[in-house]
């Protein structure tokens, strides 16, 4: 009878701790590789099922975990009768008006500030220390600030996601400056270029990954501050619907605000994916 | 065509408490129309510096560089460079990374890829023209890159160690291609190797420089690019007895400079 251990080979331990020889196609000791689809969904079910369990077994009050079942039938009464006599898609509508607009403004200012800031240390020098004084402050800690000065209507909502937006493009476009292999721009100004045809021909399509990555990065800060934005006098949106709902203890409907913000933001991170695959497909390739 | 460099020095100037360096010293070299030549040195001779004071990229501290009767004060598209790697465009194709020169000087599209497209021909690309550089192998791309540099008509081609990373088959192949295409366009070449058979191989004038402070030690005139234009092949141009005792010789001042800085 043979040793059941030795035609095992080594121990679970000594086979995790040690890298694998990888499949033909696959290249060795690459870190997190390998396909996570199916294991991704797998995890989602998982998930539901355990909410599901949970609730269906009765081993938390419907207060503070409401079944999937709750949240699926408040979905479908909201979306026919409303929330608060607001219809639900114009909750949805405000919100991503909110988000998208100071995302946009903070796109048509910040990435050529950032540009600017990366190519010049008078701008650098100048609008540094203004956003990194502001950056690591919570967007709570200058709501107050914000209401007092723009008021209770809808500038000081869209401006308080407009600057949890606005840094971190900053920051990514400024960064994305120095993309540019010094080789590559050394091959403009040999032909004749300009400083601004560098620019223009080099230093901005080399930073459009980063600029990418800092959209993706500062649209998630927009959410985030969504519901801060909508915390002081409103009456629409999904910010406003989930704090309202909160205060009647109306738990389904928390939850379910918070799947449509996460599916929203989801889909739009998606959608920029897809335009990093069509825009910048050489992305760490060159 | 004749670029003159007339008693060049570069002096780093001191940092962080250490002297200062002088990268280059007392440098006087001419380069005339048609001419091949290659700078050869151990490491930190100053070689690139060189390069990049012709390119105009760096000013010199003392001496000036001369091109056709007008002092050198800048990069200009009558000296092109051709880079060891790094310098293509890879969100521009082929055709528009070949074109990339005549772009920024304002041509028309049709214009820039009609003569973009003959020197594709000409560097052997001929239906690649869409293919996106960074899905090319390293000896396309520095062809794409010497293409690139041919465009604009310069009348210098600054080459830093353009074969550098190339494997030693494509190595080859692209010596003898850059001779077949230096032939045909008489451009007057700078070229900067660390190889000192393709430093033979391929120039008429060779420089040999040794570090601290960068400088020429040795220039020999060199016949072997002409007789592989006249038809020799490459390989009996390099196993032939004068080549090889001239490849010892150059040999013995580089490392008797490699020792020195040790």
């Amino acid at each position: 009878m043979t040793d059941p251990v030795s035609s095992k080979g080594p121990g679970l331990l000594a086979r995790l701790a040690r890298a694998r020889p990888t499949k033909p196609g696959e290249i060795y000791g690459v870190p997190g590789q390998g396909n996570t689809f199916w294991l991704s969904i797998a995890s989602v079910l998982v998930l539901l099922f355990i909410w599901w369990l949970v609730t269906a077994l009765g081993l938390v009050k419907p207060l503070f975990v409401p079944s999937p079942q709750a949240v699926v039938k408040k979905f479908i009464q909201i979306w026919n009768e409303g929330f608060t006599n607001t219809p639900f898609l114009e909750h949805v509508l405000i919100s991503t008006f909110r988000v998208f607009g100071a995302f946009l403004l903070a796109c048509a200012i910040g990435l050529p500030l950032g540009l600017a800031m990366g190519m010049s240390p008078l701008m650098r020098g100048i609008f540094d220390p203004p956003i990194e004084f502001y950056r690591p402050i919570p967007p709570l800690a200058y709501l107050p600030l914000m209401i007092i000065w723009f008021g209770i209507g809808e500038t000081s909502k869209v401006l308080l996601i407009f600057l949890s937006v606005f840094a971190p493009i900053v920051l990514g476009a400024r960064s994305g400056v120095k993309s540019a292999a010094i080789e590559q721009i050394h091959a403009a100004y040999s032909f004749g270029a300009t400083r601004w045809q560098v620019m223009r021909h080099v230093i901005l399509p080399s930073a459009m990954p980063e600029i990418l990555t800092a959209m993706r990065v500062g649209i998630g800060f927009g959410w985030t501050t969504l519901v801060a934005a909508e915390m002081v006098a409103a009456t629409k949106g999904l910010g406003y619907m989930v704090l309202s709902a909160s205060q009647f203890l109306q738990t389904p409907v928390v939850i379910m605000g918070i799947f449509v913000i996460a599916i929203i933001a989801f889909g739009f991170d998606l959608l920029m994916r897809f335009l990093e695959r069509r825009l910048v497909p050489w992305k760490g390739r060159m | 065509m004749s670029l003159k460099i007339d008693n060049v020095s570069v002096i780093y100037p001191a940092a962080d408490g250490r002297p200062p360096v002088a990268a280059l010293s007392e440098i006087n070299l001419e380069i005339v129309e048609g001419e091949f030549v290659v700078a050869l040195g151990a490491s930190g001779c100053g070689k690139s510096t060189l390069l990049n004071l012709i390119a105009g990229f760096l000013s010199p501290s003392t001496g000036s560089l001369v091109l056709d009767g007008r002092t050198v004060s800048g990069p200009g598209a009558d000296r092109a460079v051709v880079f060891q790697k790094h310098a293509l465009l890879p969100w521009l194709n082929v055709i528009d990374n070949v074109a990339f020169g005549l772009e920024i000087q304002g041509i028309a599209k049709q214009a820039r890829h009609k003569t973009a497209n003959e020197f594709i021909q000409l560097l052997g690309l001929d239906g690649f023209q869409n293919s996106p550089v960074y899905k090319l192998s390293g000896g396309m791309q520095q062809r794409v890159g010497i293409a690139r540099a041919l465009t604009c008509d310069p009348k210098v081609l600054l080459m830093d160690e353009p074969l550098g990373a190339l494997d030693a088959l494509t190595r080859e192949k692209a010596q003898e291609l850059i001779l077949k295409i230096w032939g045909e366009t008489r451009k007057s070449v700078f070229f900067i190797t660390h190889s000192v058979e393709e430093a033979l191989f391929m120039g008429t004038k060779l420089i040999v420089m040794s570090p601290r402070p960068g400088r020429i030690t040795h220039v020999f005139d060199l016949p072997f690019s002409r007789l592989f234009q006249s038809g020799a092949p490459a390989r009996q141009v390099k196993a032939s007895p004068e080549f090889i005792a001239l490849r010892e010789k150059v040999l013995n001042i580089i490392f008797a400079d490699e020792e020195a800085v040790e």
